[in-house]
């Protein structure tokens, strides 16, 4: 579910998603009493598999829901976690919101910045790495300053767990795995840890 | 202070996400209660008799709301608003992740209640970990029959569609939230008609928070009476307060409604060695501040009120010596400008123009005519567009504008800022 490689966009036999994955495509549009709901559930599809929503992934959504392009477009636009155009495997997103403003996101950007040698919004060489801010409070203040890797969250992150999160992604690791293990999400993970100062 | 858990019960000790572990602790037996010796008018009559008030900011009664559904015979719909993203506020995720079939429960008990043709709990898209969460419960109920057609046996049947949003706080505007799920962007609709009347589709619709949801299997499992003997007379039950900033211990504490503000902050371990109290948040972005005096004042929808600011989200914020009210305003100008969804032209232009005056000010580049400006906002920007997002977005910048006149005057005149060490200011 987390990972985003382009190459899977299309599958070994040039297969595209809403092909191969048609049986999901119909068991969502089933669920609602009107198809067109199935529009946002259909992007975050077309998202998972190809990281972002390409044109093709919106002419096929369009087409499926007998719907214009142009709402579709008009729709997807509106929602900032909608990646269209591509962006890393894992788009590091910090929380920018007045708790984690307060308690050092600013720092944390400028130290993903130079961790990762890019400018916030940019994407590593490598296409591993995306750096975002968000404006939006992703509720975790009791874990500021926090972030989140393809909603994934990561709580407290100061520049020495930054740095632990990003090469454990490097290596390999798993990201849901990463975020229960060392994201000290649990409820009190934080202060108990002797983090909240 | 110790006082009973109910919503968050087992959290931290059990795995709640595992049916089993949720019905050790006696879950689900609401819903079999009700199913098996009440109808859906009893349910109803005990969720209003209980006056259970909206959780989700507003404090409205549940049980008046769902009484508004027309009996015209169109299908209803209920939808379960899932998309907390009120600045501070991190309680419903709490639920979700950790306690997700009481959720469920509420949800059906809900649904059964108002007759729903199909539920739908409307997740903001960040709640990645709670969608699958949510998801998995929903598959464990219906694998115990609590959940699909014929519930335990009974004439009644739900299913419940998890919708992921993807990013938009406007979304948790329950017209909006209804804009969004029917797959468009989510643009609040103007009232009325209200969701009652014309909601999902058109249709007869009740929207309530997370938060309410859960109280309903304890409210039906335990009686109205039980409930309205926690909290205050008219805030009856218990609130989840989400507590963050300059607290030893922030996260979310479980109390009765009508908790001090002082025994909150104590519960939450006390201000953190070093820190003074300056002001706090008590509901989220929107929230007028209270003030040190203020730590006798209970914690419920009415004593809030009264004390000039809401109860909200209960989204507490906790602001100390170092946090600067200029660029606390100019950080929540920002969020609501970014977060205006451009339809109202009072809106669109009004908040963006607020953050940019903020921002001069900061910078020490205001002048006394633009605190004039700020404070004439009230009447451009509240009461002139289609949702409550306008008037929200100026009520706490109204309030500090009156209580730390001399921040934003030392920003002015001095070039100065009066915290003591205070944060940089995200560029937007």
């Amino acid at each position: 579910m987390t990972a985003q490689n382009p190459a899977r966009a299309n599958g070994a036999h040039g297969q595209a998603w809403w092909e191969r994955r048609a049986e999901d495509v119909e068991r969502l549009i089933s669920r609602y009493p009107k198809s067109r709901s199935a529009l946002m559930g259909l992007l975050w599809m077309a998202q998972e598999e190809r990281g972002w929503v390409a044109p093709e992934d919106m002419e096929y959504i369009a087409q499926r829901l007998g719907i214009s392009r142009a709402y579709v477009e008009s729709t997807c636009s509106f929602y900032s976690l909608y990646h269209r155009k591509p962006v890393g495997r894992y788009v590091i997103t910090v929380c920018g919101n007045i708790m984690c403003g307060l308690s050092g996101a600013e720092a944390l950007i400028r130290h993903f910045e130079q961790r990762l040698g890019i400018k916030l919004g940019e994407t590593t060489a490598d296409g591993l790495f995306t750096l975002l801010v968000t404006g939006e409070c992703v509720a975790a203040c009791d874990g500021a300053p926090a972030v989140q890797i393809n909603e994934e969250y990561f709580h407290k992150v100061t520049p020495e767990r930054a740095d632990q999160i990003v090469q454990a992604l490097r290596d390999g690791a798993d990201l849901v795995e990463l975020s229960e293990r060392i994201g000290l999400i649990q409820p009190g993970a934080v202060w108990e840890a002797g983090e909240s100062a | 202070m110790t006082y009973e858990k109910v919503l968050t019960k087992g959290i931290g000790e059990v795995d709640l996400t595992r049916i089993e572990n949720y019905e050790a602790q006696g879950g689900y037996q609401a819903l079999r209660k009700a199913l098996k010796g009440m109808t859906p008018a009893d349910v109803h009559a005990e969720v209003k008799k209980a006056n259970l008030r909206g959780r989700g900011g507003a404090g409205f009664p549940a049980g008046l709301k769902w009484g508004f559904l027309p009996d015209d015979g169109r299908p209803r719909y209920l939808c379960c608003n899932a998309d907390e993203s009120e600045p501070g506020t991190f309680n419903n995720r709490m639920l979700i992740e950790y306690n997700p079939h009481l959720l469920v429960e509420g949800i059906l008990l809900a649904a059964y209640a108002v007759r729903a043709a199909r539920s739908f709990i409307y997740i903001r898209g960040e709640f990645r970990k709670g969608y699958r969460v949510l998801m998995d419960a929903i598959e464990q109920a219906r694998a115990k029959g609590y959940l699909g057609d014929r519930i335990l046996g009974t004439d009644f049947s739900q299913e419940i569609v998890v919708h992921r949003g993807a990013g938009a706080y406007i979304c948790g505007e329950e017209t909006g939230l209804l804009s969004s799920l029917e797959g468009g962007r989510g643009e609040p609709r103007n009232k009325p008609p209200f969701p009652a009347v014309a909601g999902l589709y058109g249709m007869p619709t009740v929207v309530n928070n997370v938060e309410t949801l859960c109280n309903v299997p304890f409210i039906i499992d335990r009686g109205a009476d039980w409930f309205l003997s926690i909290g205050t007379e008219k805030s009856p039950g218990t609130k989840i307060f989400s507590v963050s900033g300059a607290v030893n211990r922030p996260g979310n504490y479980e109390l009765p409604l009508g908790v001090t503000l002082g025994e909150l902050l104590e519960v939450a371990g006390g201000l953190k060695p070093g820190s003074k109290l300056k002001a706090v948040q008590p509901g989220g972005a929107s929230s007028p501040v209270l003030l040190p005096n203020n730590l006798d004042l209970p914690l419920d929808f009415d004593s809030v009120q009264q004390a000039g600011s809401i109860l909200g989200t209960a989204g507490v914020m906790v602001f100390d010596q170092n946090v600067c009210m200029v660029r606390t305003a100019l950080y929540y100008a920002d969020f609501f400008s970014h977060e205006s969804c451009g339809q109202c032209t009072p809106c669109r232009e009004g908040t963006a123009w607020t953050a940019r005056l903020l921002r001069k000010i900061e910078r020490g580049e205001g002048t006394p005519a633009d605190i004039e400006v700020l404070k004439s906002l009230r009447g451009t920007m509240s009461g002139t567009t289609i949702c409550l997002l306008s008037d929200f977005s100026i009520t706490f910048l109204q309030s500090v504008l009156k209580h730390f006149a001399d921040e934003f005057e030392a920003h002015i005149h001095g070039r100065a800022c009066l915290a003591e060490r205070p944060r940089e200011v995200l560029s937007a």
